[in-house]
């Protein structure tokens, strides 16, 4: 229900911020792709729009805060919450030989993280007596109703109408209090207006992430502060990588120059080329344990086979004609190594270490999920037991800012070091 | 003996279907030093492999090439390669390109370097020699990949279609180039062409091959490239017997790539 309730949430937004862009923002005149007359079909007319990356962004923060409560969001954006407070409902009792009786429950409803607080009430008068009943938001209560009455359900009394609805067995109603409904054994349950927020259980509001975050980096987590677990989630990753680097550039590069190493290799690179590194946990677990060395190795065999793949992709890839004309030139072997095929081969291998780093940060944080003292994937895993799903969010947070800041790395990297990638 | 000379070259080709191609059948040139040798032809006339066997980047199945009096038995300075795209370094900058030469020979930037910036300026590259070569245009890159070859000092210059990739009237004043660095280095070259007119523009002499097998057809003594040295090309296609060897050689290539197409056709 909550979930249909934000798809068309979004939709709408995605759809009324294009038609208000589309009629209110004009488009520069002056750059060329404005004056294209064809657009659909020409890729290179298609650049991302700036409004549309930050009308989403700033979307999905005030969808996350609207349907959580959020202090961040102004309250009239906020999704119906729950009802909190106090209310009371009438229930209907008959007892076996007919007669009926009315007696007022009154509930009262605390909010997220609130204690519900217990209160008594004066019971009055009848066969039926009030009840006073103390409850969570966003739950539903079952209420013994007969605890206080004079008949009670073992002497065949029964609920047959709230607020003079009739209810029975299988009949739930819904009234302006709530939903109601009647258990197996004819107890009362009650569930007061559940709004279209989350509870903080399963969707905390993002101040209450931002408040984590701040928590953790003052004091730390699990006995490590926030930096170190990070810090050594970040030093499995460029450890894994560097020896897989080390050993599977040269690897790549005999591959691509020698057909015995090709043909020796081969089937092993292109065997555990497909195989998920995330498979490889159990069994380096058993070899090596939970610690430091298992986690490097398994992060160097992430690396190690995307590393070679692309070294030897990036020396077969020479085109003969510099070759040659390096040999015309009177370079010798090893120069021509040195200066034609392994600078050629530099774009190839760039391209595979960004795959090679996402492939071992995601491996790293899969790796701490299933065991580690330390680390990203350990953090949201032990706060996952407790059901910190604030925690969770932020580990989720920091991981996915973590993996996209080593991508803008690399690539800045790269531009810096292969300028004429895609251009020869 | 000075002078590039091939002798009784024949090349076969073992295809995986059992057949074979004879790609050259018992060619045999001898080129003196500072000549221009223009090589003409259909494809598959094996033009390319005669090149790439001078070159020593394919060992012929008979016959030899020898160039100074000794035989080539692989790649080497002396036979300098100028390719038709693709071949410079990207990860140089243009006088990089132009010193590799030197350079992997082990020559200092004090022996190289007043030879490389003349190059650089002859060529016309003078302004653009800390670019990177693929800012270049394609008839500048064609500059850099002579100058480089030129910057080695090697014996002869082989060219495979150079100028292929260009467009006609950078091609025009590359042609220009081309028989103005010839003159000033007296450099022996083999340029292979797909160009009728250039092979008659910058060929001493032109060599017509035919095509299965690959073997010489005919071979012309011009006197055009002589009168395009320091002169306009443009007039040279105006000159006496210009018009009338294009026509020849035109129709005797018509005449080939007809008798390829009639067997092809009796075949299916």
């Amino acid at each position: 229900m909550i979930g249909v309730m934000i798809l068309l949430v979004y939709v709408a937004i995605f759809l009324g911020s294009f038609l208000v862009v589309r009629f209110f923002v004009r488009r520069s005149t002056s750059d060329f792709t404005a004056l294209k007359t064809v657009t659909f079909g020409d890729e290179s007319a298609v650049a991302s729009n700036r409004i549309a990356s930050v009308v989403s962004v700033v979307t999905i923060f005030l969808i996350w805060g609207s349907f959580t409560g959020s202090n961040w969001v102004p309250g009239f954006l906020h999704a119906p919450g729950p009802f909190v407070g106090d209310t009371s409902f009438v229930y209907t009792i008959e007892t076996g030989d007919g007669t009926r009786d009315d007696a007022t429950v009154f509930v009262r409803v605390a909010g997220f993280g609130e204690q519900a607080e217990k209160f008594e009430v004066d019971p009055g008068e009848g066969i039926a007596k009030d009840d006073a009943v103390a409850m969570p938001a966003s739950r539903s209560s079952t209420i013994l109703f007969d605890r206080n009455d004079e008949v009670t359900r073992k002497d065949g009394a029964q609920v047959v109408a709230i607020d003079g609805v009739a209810i029975g067995p299988d009949k739930a109603i819904q009234t302006p209090a709530g939903r109601f409904a009647l258990t197996a054994k004819g107890a009362i349950s009650y569930a007061p207006p559940r709004g279209l927020q989350m509870e903080p259980i399963w969707l905390p509001p993002p101040e209450a992430v931002v408040g984590r975050l701040i928590e953790i980096a003052d004091e730390g987590y699990r006995d490590s502060t926030l930096w170190n677990h990070l810090g050594y989630s970040l030093f499995r990753v460029i450890a894994g990588f560097l020896f897989g680097a080390l050993l599977g550039i040269p690897l790549g590069y005999a591959m691509g120059l020698s057909d015995w190493f090709r043909g020796w290799f081969e089937p092993i690179v292109e065997f555990m080329r497909p195989v998920p590194p995330l498979a490889l946990i159990p069994l380096v677990i058993i070899w090596f344990g939970i610690g430091e060395t298992g986690k490097i190795i398994l992060l160097f065999l992430a690396s190690l086979w995307i590393m070679a793949i692309s070294a030897r992709a990036g020396v077969s890839g020479v085109n003969i004609s510099k070759v040659h004309a390096a040999y015309s030139l009177g370079a010798s072997k090893f120069q021509i190594m040195r200066h034609v095929i392994m600078p050629n081969s530099l774009p190839e291998i760039f391209t595979g270490a960004r795959v090679a780093m996402g492939v071992c940060w995601g491996t790293v944080v899969a790796a701490e999920l299933v065991a580690a003292s330390e680390g990203a994937g350990m953090m949201i895993m032990v706060a996952s037991k407790f059901q910190l799903t604030d925690i969770v969010l932020m580990g989720i947070i920091l991981i996915g800012v973590i993996g996209f800041g080593i991508d803008v790395l690399m690539r800045k990297a790269e531009n810096w070091l292969v300028p004429w990638k895609g251009r020869s | 003996m000075s002078g590039l000379s091939i002798e009784n070259i024949s090349m076969r080709f073992d295809l995986p279907n059992g057949t074979a191609v004879q790609a050259l059948q018992d060619v045999s040139l001898l080129l003196n030093k500072g000549e221009l040798m223009s090589v003409l032809g259909p494809s598959g006339c094996g033009k390319t492999t005669l090149l790439n066997i001078v070159a020593g980047f394919l060992a012929p199945t008979s016959g030899q090439v020898v160039l100074n009096g000794h035989a080539v038995t692989g790649p080497d300075a002396e036979r300098g390669m100028v390719f038709q795209q693709g071949a410079l370094f990207e990860w140089m900058d243009v006088r990089e390109n132009v010193s590799f030469g030197p350079r992997m020979g082990g020559q200092t930037e004090a022996q190289w370097g007043a030879q490389v910036d003349h190059l650089l300026d002859v060529t016309g590259l003078g302004d653009f020699k800390d670019k990177a070569t693929y800012e270049l245009s394609g008839g500048m890159q064609q500059r850099v990949a002579l100058a480089r070859c030129l910057a080695n000092d090697p014996d002869v210059i082989l060219m495979d279609e150079p100028l292929g990739a260009l467009d006609a009237l950078t091609r025009e004043k590359m042609q220009g180039l081309v028989l103005k660095l010839w003159k000033e280095t007296g450099k022996t070259i083999i340029l292979i062409t797909h160009s009728v007119e250039e092979a008659i523009l910058l060929g001493e002499r032109l060599l017509v091959m035919a095509p299965r097998p690959g073997r010489i057809h005919e071979e012309y003594r011009l006197p055009f490239a002589e009168m395009g040295v320091g002169g306009d090309l443009r007039e040279v296609k105006t000159a006496p017997g210009y018009a009338e060897t294009r026509e020849e050689i035109l129709e005797m290539i018509w005449n080939m790539e007809e008798e390829i197409m009639g067997r092809t056709e009796d075949m299916q």
